[in-house]
């Protein structure tokens, strides 16, 4: 019997474990991907937002002001590479210059520090390469960068060291019920009892809803499409750059990512598919036309990689956060689309708050711990420190991934970290092996061999991201008949 | 930090790295060391397991590891230091390299000459952005070829390659003969981007589709690729409507084009010549940095192996000659440009001094294939009134092959005489 089973270890799931595990419960995580942040936490454009886009007075700007707030104490408690760089809305036309007031009056209403009216020629001296028609931007300077996947992984990591459970490839089919009251899940794995079970499922909230008997709350996946850019891109983007938003959309931005490449995106586009993240034709010449409007220097050469997320685009506009009367025993969260990035420690806060008042019992415990800390990351130490570290342990003196200088000491700490990386994605997401300019043509054989020898498993089995994703099929010279 | 000096030191052991480091010693450096990340020496000859090497440089048909075994042996017995296992993480522009390895950690090399010799990479699917899905299946045909002849393991059951390079070729005969299926080789253009002999012995011979003038446009499948969709394309290399087919397939294989690999290069502070993505030398292979030598594909991409060890021996000697007496009387340079249906041309930079000591030797390809008689030509001025200054007849030109030009010691008093006007030279291909 658990005190309270959370559906889905996206961001959200992983920060609610993590803040329920300071208390004396019985957590378990689930969630039915082969990794923890295998949904939309791990393809979104990875801003903390300052939040003055939010509408005043809904849970979306409520939260995303005060999960904002949170970031330096999260991401130093676990040790998640944050930048709080600040971030640009960019008018290049004279009605940009109204939007931009807007958003500034918007944000101060929603109580945001730090937001400035930057004009044309200065906004040209912050940012050399940025188009000749811009006439102005708004500056919030507590917007920022963070690591998307470790903001996720590095929260559910410190919930399991504070002693929540974690199943993954579980995924949860419908509800155990005792009347109206929903008193635990049914899975691929079994049945698992609990007093309270917390729905953040991102895309599929409103599938499990309709599974609990609720209707009337519907998710559309909206598409949103991006390009990475090599490193040497960066060179031309200084900062955080938005165009001035759209009713449906933040629009095409150009971004440093906190690794130090460059990101382009995301397009949005309403579709009916929850699984469909394929790249299209017509979004990607959005993105790059999107772009080009910003930043007219950036060249589609500079072009290492294209992806897509899904937002969970709730019927009604606004995060749902809600335990139904006429469901005791469950609490939802649905519609989390963005700024849930920024919102999740504070969703998760809130969420503690709501099973408190509903009664469930909070007691301290005394060993929680609330930091966390990452494996090495060579390529960030200073040289006597990564002497020190090839000292102690000379597989980090073992370069694996050449464009981003990571180690085999690093892929092996990822292999037994505590979420341990089981298939190519995961460790890419842990170690950013591949994730360069050669997209793991170097790494990809040397990493094979070191994961299956850590795992205790055959190359055969590793896949890139579960399933039947195996990454190779045979051993040569053996021919099926 | 271990610290370590050296008269030369030549990163990469390929080669260009094995000829750079051996013709150094010969030509009066004491102490030369050779730094290879991997464990063994040769470089990607060691995966390249066809025949195909060495017929100029011994005379004989050898296979990639064979020819990479002579040169090691040459290498062994000029008494080189080696060091394996040690990947050169940074290098500045007065020859300080960083490397790291597990047995010795960080180590500091402060060498009197550098040979910069890390050869080239593989152009990614993301290069391409090709649009659909992302699953397992989708490999460079260089990493497939290292699964499969190093590591023992097939990528896949079922292949689509897409680009025609040598590489993706002759990976469509291997994967053959280990019982997969190549079910089609697409390029874009509408002819091949490698070596016609690669077309006949793995393309032909084993009744394998090609297609020209066609690209994927989709990659289809969950876990693992499914499908991809092929088009044709018209001449701007826009799909065109209605021509669109999806084959059933397990892998892509992308064998779209090598990239000299120049990050230590850009480090070092030495100019990049945007045509050729690798750093712009001189005709001793020189870069613009005193001091820092260049070999092998790092400043081009080469065909022929034979070729990269004929060019890297010049860049042994510079550095040898270096260590010995400090940078050459340079004299007047010249700047060589590319001219018409010419992609670049290497050097780029041409001292006479050394011209008149003896021939050099010029390198480029034609940008578009020319199947009849052309001259190759090195000129003087624009256009038709350009003064021709050598010319040599050829009987084909094709982007795969690379066209050579020796040019006379006496031609260096024929540039001195021109003065000026000279400072500026062309190569052109034309009909
Ligand atoms: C294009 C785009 C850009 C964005 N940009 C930003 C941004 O810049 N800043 C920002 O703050 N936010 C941004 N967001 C929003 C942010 O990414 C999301 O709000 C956040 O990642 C949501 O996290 P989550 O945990 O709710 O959902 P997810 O990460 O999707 O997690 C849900 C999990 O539930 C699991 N699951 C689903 N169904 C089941 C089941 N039946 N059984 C078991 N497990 C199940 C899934 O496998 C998944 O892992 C963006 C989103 C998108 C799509
Ligand atoms: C996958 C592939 C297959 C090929 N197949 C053929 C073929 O069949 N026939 C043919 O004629 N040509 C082939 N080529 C072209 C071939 O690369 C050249 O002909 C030749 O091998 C180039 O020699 P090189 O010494 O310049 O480079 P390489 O042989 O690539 O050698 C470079 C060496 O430098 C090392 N190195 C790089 N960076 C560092 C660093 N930072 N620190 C330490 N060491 C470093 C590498 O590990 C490597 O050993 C192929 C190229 C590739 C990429």
């Amino acid at each position: 019997m658990y005190d309270v089973i959370i559906i889905g270890a996206g961001v959200v799931g992983a920060h609610i474990a993590r803040a329920l595990s300071r208390y004396r419960l019985r957590i378990l995580l689930l969630d039915k991907a082969t990794d923890v942040g295998d949904g939309t936490t791990k393809a979104n454009t990875a801003i903390v937002h300052a939040g003055y886009d939010a509408k005043p007075g809904s849970n979306k700007a409520r939260l995303n002001v005060a999960g904002n707030a949170l970031f330096e104490q999260v991401c130093g408690e676990l040790d998640v590479e944050f930048d709080r760089c600040g971030t640009y809305v960019v008018g290049v036309s004279e009605e940009d210059r109204a939007t931009l007031e807007d958003l500034y009056r918007r944000g101060r209403q929603n109580g945001i520090r730090g937001l400035s009216l930057v004009g044309g020629p200065e906004m040209r001296s912050r940012e050399p390469g940025i188009t000749e028609s811009v006439t102005g931007a708004l500056f919030a300077a507590t917007g920022g960068l963070v690591d998307p996947f470790a903001l996720c992984y590095a929260a559910a990591e410190n919930a399991v060291g504070n002693g929540a459970e974690l199943l993954l490839e579980t995924e949860v089919q419908g509800f155990l019920r005792e009347d109206d009251a929903v008193v635990g899940v049914r899975t691929n794995r079994g049945e698992f009892r609990s007093r309270w079970t917390v729905i953040s499922a991102g895309v599929h909230a409103d599938d499990l809803m309709r599974a609990a008997g609720l209707d009337g709350f519907t998710i559309t996946p909206r598409k949103g499409e991006y390009f990475v850019l090599d490193r040497a891109a960066r060179a031309q983007v200084r900062n955080v750059l938005f165009p001035c938003p759209t009713p449906v959309s933040k629009g095409i931005l150009v971004t440093p990512t906190i690794h130090g490449n460059v990101m382009l995106g995301p397009t949005a586009t309403d579709i009916d598919d929850k699984e469909n993240l394929s790249t299209t034709p017509e979004g990607l010449n959005e993105v790059l036309t999107g772009a080009l409007k910003l930043i007219p220097g950036l060249e589609s050469r500079q072009i290492i990689r294209s992806f897509t997320g899904l937002r969970a685009s709730g019927s009604t506009g606004d995060f749902m956060i809600d335990a139904p009367k006429e469901r005791p025993g469950l609490l939802i969260l649905a519609g989390i689309e963005s700024p849930g990035l920024t919102a999740s420690p504070a969703i998760a806060l809130e969420v503690v708050e709501m099973l408190r008042e509903a009664g469930l019992e909070l007691q301290e415990r005394a060993e929680y711990v609330p930091l966390r800390r990452g494996i090495p990351r060579f390529s960030q130490l200073s040289p006597a420190e990564q002497e020190a570290l090839i000292a102690r342990d000379p597989r980090y003196g073992r370069i694996i991934c050449r464009c981003e200088t990571v180690t085999e000491g690093e892929v092996v700490a990822a292999c037994h970290g505590a979420i341990p990386a089981r298939t190519y994605d995961a460790l890419k997401r842990r170690t950013r092996v591949g994730t360069g300019r050669c997209q793991g043509g170097f790494d990809l054989p040397l990493v094979l061999e070191i994961m299956a020898r850590e795992l205790g498993l055959s190359p055969l089995e590793i896949t890139q991201k579960g399933g039947a994703s195996n990454i190779v099929v045979r051993r040569t010279k053996e021919v099926a008949e | 930090m271990r610290s370590l000096t050296c008269d030369v030191l030549v990163i990469g052991s390929g080669p260009a790295g094995l000829a750079a480091a051996y013709e150094a010693k010969k030509h009066g450096a004491e102490d030369v060391l050779l730094l290879e990340r991997n464990d063994e020496l040769g470089g990607i000859l060691q995966q390249c397991i066809h025949t195909g090497f060495g017929v100029r440089e011994f005379g004989e048909d050898l296979s990639g590891p064979e020819y990479a075994w002579r040169w090691i042996a040459r290498a062994r017995s000029a008494d080189l230091r080696v060091l394996s296992e040690t990947m050169v993480l940074g290098v500045d522009h007065s020859r300080r390299v960083v490397a790291s390895s597990r047995a010795l950690g960080l180590v500091e090399i402060l060498p009197r000459a550098l040979v910069l010799a890390m050869g080239c990479r593989e152009r990614p699917r993301g290069a391409l952005a090709i649009p659909g899905s992302r699953p397992a299946g989708v490999f460079t045909a260089g990493t497939a070829q290292r699964l499969v002849n190093i590591e023992g393991y097939m990528p896949g059951e079922r292949y689509v390659i897409l680009g025609s390079g040598d590489i993706g070729m002759i990976m469509a005969r291997r994967l053959t003969l280990e019982g997969a299926q190549v079910v089609a080789v697409c390029e874009i253009l509408p002819y091949i981007s490698g070596l016609r002999r690669n077309l006949v012995q793995c393309i032909r011979d084993f009744d394998i589709p090609l297609h020209l003038c066609t690209t994927v446009t989709e990659v289809r499948g969950r876990d693992r690729v499914e499908s991809v969709i092929v088009s044709r394309v018209d001449e701007q290399w826009r799909p065109i409507a209605g021509t669109r087919q999806e084959i059933p397939c397990d892998t892509l294989l992308l064998s779209v084009g090598l990239v000299p690999e120049n990050e230590l290069t850009r480090m070092a502070g030495a100019t990049i010549d945007p045509a050729t993505g690798g750093p712009v030398v001189d005709e001793g292979h020189g870069t613009d940095v005193p001091g820092i030598f260049a070999a092998g594909n790092v400043v081009h991409v080469y065909d022929l192996v034979d070729d990269v060890s004929a060019a890297a021996r010049i860049a042994g000697r510079s550095a040898g000659r270096y260590v010995r007496q400090g940078a050459p009387e340079a004299g007047q340079r010249i700047r060589l440009r590319a001219g018409e249906n010419v992609r670049a041309v290497v050097p780029q930079i041409l001292g006479l001094a050394a011209l008149e000591e003896g021939p050099v030797v010029l390198q480029f390809r034609a940008r578009h294939p020319v199947e009849g008689p052309v001259r190759a030509e090195l000129v003087m001025g624009e256009g038709a009134g350009a003064r021709v200054l050598l010319s040599r007849r050829h009987r084909y030109v094709r982007p795969a092959e690379m066209v050579t030009m020796s040019l006379p010691p006496a031609l260096a008093a024929e540039l001195a005489a021109a003065g000026d006007s000279a400072r500026d030279l062309a190569v052109r291909i034309i009909e």
